[in-house]
């Protein structure tokens, strides 16, 4: 039976608090809790890789022979995202990339047809990934509600760790939410429309026939990680479910990350599979146009999955953010003063496409005539000057550390002071990287130090993607 | 390096111009070329018809020949411009002096030049990047600043202590530039001001940092027998020297940021061109590239004014100060005159052929025999630089 090999997930660092946000508006109603916001230099296609590096922990990329992203917030209207992902994690040419875009049910949706995949034999392994960075506008409930992160399921037929044996998904044409092309923030209907029209109706219904398909009852399930607006929806429908909102409800992240959109799902069922034994009955449900119900068994191959960020980790690792106005910044809210630097140089199309199979995914070569690593990739040795005696070398997944650093407050950067680092790989090679996530104090030369995959610029319409070093997360 | 011959006392210095470096907003780089170059004629008492080649040093200021053909009506003689980044002017000096002591040429112009200041920036008007621009922001500021940090750190020192000792080398400098109309920064500082200063990239501060500015700076060359035709005091050039590092500190883990190679590279083949075995005694003043105070703090060792790990005694005993035992910038440096890119190289030499003529005025150092210019372009980790010496 096909199922879920490993999972993966990603919250990105900073967070904001919501009474800051009402404090920045002077705004009464009483929020609490706090949102998670990606960097300035991430999307949700840096933070679908790095929640699908953190699923590949231990497996090998070759073995996924497809890749599906699925999103509502893809940096492109037109392009695939699915491709950059599975560049960066440098997956086998013969890969088959897919968009999953649109609705908020995009998660479940990619994650049960990469299930119908694997069932019918046309794929062996699919990596599903999922993030999320949705705008609401500033000042209203939805800026308040809306979380940034990302998740990742590898789902194959062998070496589960959890059989999908059931599914059941219903649609429903109907604005609840939804933004058009034209827009940068989400719309929404009437509150009590959409609850008791859309969600209440929409999830109670497709949840009972599920179960009732199955002959399951709600007492089964051990742990359901139910999409939902906010935790009184879900409680509230939950009970009408005959759900114990206490017992069996995954938290839903509301007050520790936001609604994260078509990733919710997907990251609170990751969230399960952190805590889950061999034997529960998980229940994953997808909401958006419809409402996607997936049932799963967990077996014993949950034990092998170790090492993982996932949520509980990446939860607790985090900084919130100074001040509001940098995240109105990051997010290209305001218009503010650019740096006092000359605008970028043009970003050359053939020199990108050169560079897929090596910045991409940083690799670069080793010399084997000295066995030197280098990047970029060399036709000469830097080391003895051997030529054309290279074999591919990934750095990403190497260990390194700072060998020197400074904070430059004069790089052509919306966020400065940038920290700028030279990294010496454990086994050979030098690479001098922008630093993220880090409290300047803390650096310090000889630190570990990881590499993350980042947009560097975006210019003339292009999301330029290399990476960064970083403070080993969590 | 070593064995190459090299052209030591062939070719001399017979007539040297420097314009005013500075924020020239009333004037253009023809007027800068231009100023330059009729001081540096008049200097050599020949007329402009005599020059019978030349070269220019530029980095972004102009892009072929005609860039001084033109401003000069230069009358369809041999012109040729040199780019080699922040050495581009004592390259162009480099030419011109082969160009001499091939034999093919009996006078020869080299004029090193830039105009920053019609760029809008405060910085260099530049972004390094590559075509994919998959590569870190970074900054000279930035790139330098990661030789103080691992400077500090290798020799124990506090950032206190660290930036104590760069400071007093931006304190000396700022001095020696009060005493230079030439300059573009005429101030004295103290160490509390530059200790306290706002920070470019740390741990460098605002005068740890050379500013840009405009300016321009011309030689004329010719045959070492035969310059004392045109005048007394000729100098003559004892060595030309350019290293060219291959990126190597980008991509090897083994380059520590505490030295940089081409500047010991340049600095052993010019001390061989010239003959020189103690570089601390023999040479008299040196203008050496303080694009920032820790590259010359760094330059001191990697030239072997000091001992390596020990140039901090030296700044603080004032060795490199104007009454020192080896002058350091006595003109006051990039630090006084800002860095238009092309003029900087000839700039130095501008000092060391005063200082060697005795014409230095309130800088004068007394009977120097031998003037060094290190000229420095990149950064730590990938650079080309120039080591020049000449003496009478």
């Amino acid at each position: 039976m096909a199922g879920i090999a490993s999972y993966g997930a990603y919250i990105p660092w900073y967070r904001l608090s919501r009474p800051d946000i009402q404090q920045a508006w002077d705004s009464m109603i009483p929020i609490p809790g706090e949102k998670a916001v990606a960097g300035y230099d991430e999307d949700s296609i840096t933070m679908a890789v790095a929640a699908a590096r953190d699923c590949l922990t231990g497996i090998d990329p070759q073995k996924v022979d497809r890749l599906y992203f699925a999103s509502t917030t893809s940096p492109y209207k037109e392009k695939q995202a699915a491709s950059v992902v599975a560049g960066a994690l440098g997956l086998g040419k013969g890969t088959y990339t897919m968009d999953f875009a649109g609705s908020l049910r995009a998660g479940t949706n990619a994650l049960r047809a990469a299930l119908d995949a694997v069932e019918a034999g046309s794929a062996s392994s699919v990596l599903v990934t999922c993030g999320e960075t949705r705008m609401g506008a500033p000042n209203g409930d939805k800026e308040m509600a809306f979380g940034d992160g990302a998740a990742a399921l590898l789902v194959s037929k062998s070496g589960v760790a959890v059989d999908i044996d059931g599914s059941l998904s219903t649609f429903q044409e109907f604005h609840d939410v939804w933004r058009s092309d034209q827009d940068t923030f989400v719309r929404s209907w009437e509150e009590r429309f959409v609850r008791e029209a859309g969600y209440m109706r929409m999830v109670n219904g497709t949840v009972a026939a599920a179960l009732q398909k199955y002959n399951l009852t709600p007492a089964d399930i051990t742990k359901a990680a139910i999409y939902a607006p906010d935790p009184r929806l879900l409680g509230m429908a939950a009970g009408k479910m005959g759900f114990d909102p206490m017992a069996q409800l995954v938290d839903p992240l509301y007050m520790t990350v936001g609604n994260t959109g078509s990733a919710l799902s997907l990251m609170i069922l990751v969230s399960a599979l952190e805590d889950a034994k061999a034997g529960d009955r998980l229940m994953c449900v997808g909401y958006g146009d419809g409402c996607d119900v997936l049932l799963m068994k967990v077996t014993d191959g949950i034990e092998k999955i170790k090492d993982r960020r996932a949520i509980k980790r990446h939860l607790a690792s985090k900084t919130m953010i100074t001040h509001y106005l940098k995240y109105i910044q990051w997010r290209g809210l305001m218009a503010t003063e650019p740096p006092p630097r000359p605008p970028l140089n043009h970003i050359s199309v053939p020199a990108l496409w050169r560079d897929q199979d090596y910045g991409l995914s940083l690799h670069g070569v080793k010399c084997k005539s000295c066995g030197t690593p280098q990047y970029p990739p060399q036709r000469v040795c830097v080391i003895c000057q051997a030529q054309d005696n290279f074999e591919p070398y990934s750095f990403a997944d190497k260990k390194a550390t700072v060998n020197t650093y400074s904070h430059d407050n004069l790089a052509a950067s919306i966020d400065r002071p940038v920290t700028i680092a030279a990294v010496d790989f454990e086994e050979g090679g030098r690479i001098i990287f922008n630093m993220a996530d880090r409290h300047p104090d803390d650096v310090k030369p000889g630190m570990p130090v990881e590499v993350t995959f980042r947009k560097v610029h975006f210019f003339e319409g292009i999301h330029n993607y290399w990476w960064k070093c970083a403070p080993i997360r969590c | 390096m070593g064995s190459v011959k090299g052209i030591r006392d062939k070719v001399a210095i017979i007539g040297m111009g420097c314009t005013k470096f500075g924020e020239h907003w009333d004037k253009s780089k023809n007027d800068l070329i231009f100023e330059a170059t009729k001081e540096a004629i008049e200097d050599a008492k020949i007329e402009p018809k005599d020059i019978e080649a030349a070269w220019a040093g530029t980095w972004v200021s102009g892009f072929d020949g005609r860039c001084l053909a033109d401003p000069l009506k230069l009358q369809y003689i041999p012109v040729t411009r040199v780019e080699n980044a922040c050495a581009s002017g004592s390259d162009a000096f480099r030419n011109a002096c082969y160009a001499v002591a091939s034999g093919a040429y009996d006078i020869c112009l080299a004029v090193g030049f830039e105009k920053l200041k019609d760029s809008g920036w405060a910085g260099l008007p530049d972004q390094q990047s590559l075509p994919t621009n998959r590569y870190p922001d970074r900054t000279a500021p930035g790139m330098f600043a990661l030789m103080a940090t691992t400077y500090f750190h290798k020799y124990n020192l506090s950032p206190e202590e660290g930036k104590r000792m760069i400071g007093a080398i931006s304190v000396k400098s700022h001095h020696n530039g009060t005493l230079n109309p030439k300059a573009h920064l005429r101030r004295e500082v103290t160490i509390e001001q530059v200790m306290n200063a706002p920070i470019i990239a740390w741990p460098l501060g605002l005068f740890d940092c050379c500013g840009v500015s405009d300016g321009a700076a011309a030689a004329i060359i010719v045959p070492a027998d035969k310059a004392k035709d045109y005048r007394s005091d000729p100098v003559y050039v004892k060595a030309l020297q350019i290293s060219v590092c291959p990126s190597e500190g980008e991509l090897r883990a083994d380059y520590d940021f505490t030295q940089v190679k081409a500047t010991i590279k340049a600095g052993e083949a010019a001390y061989a061109e010239a003959g020189i075995t103690n570089p601390r005694e023999e040479i008299s003043m040196a203008e050496l590239h303080d694009c920032f105070s820790i590259t010359e703090a760094v330059t001191c060792e990697d030239l072997r004014f000091s001992p390596v790990g020990k140039v901090k005694e030296d700044i603080e005993s004032g060795f490199f100060d104007l009454t020192g035992g080896l002058p350091v910038q006595p003109d006051g440096g990039l630090k006084s005159f800002g860095h238009p890119i092309g003029a900087s190289g000839v700039r130095m030499l501008y000092e060391m052929y005063l200082q060697c003529q005795g014409r230095a005025g309130e800088r004068q150092i007394k009977d120097p025999k031998l003037g060094l210019t290190h000229n420095l372009g990149g950064i730590p980790v990938s650079n080309t630089v120039s080591v020049l010496i000449i003496g009478l």
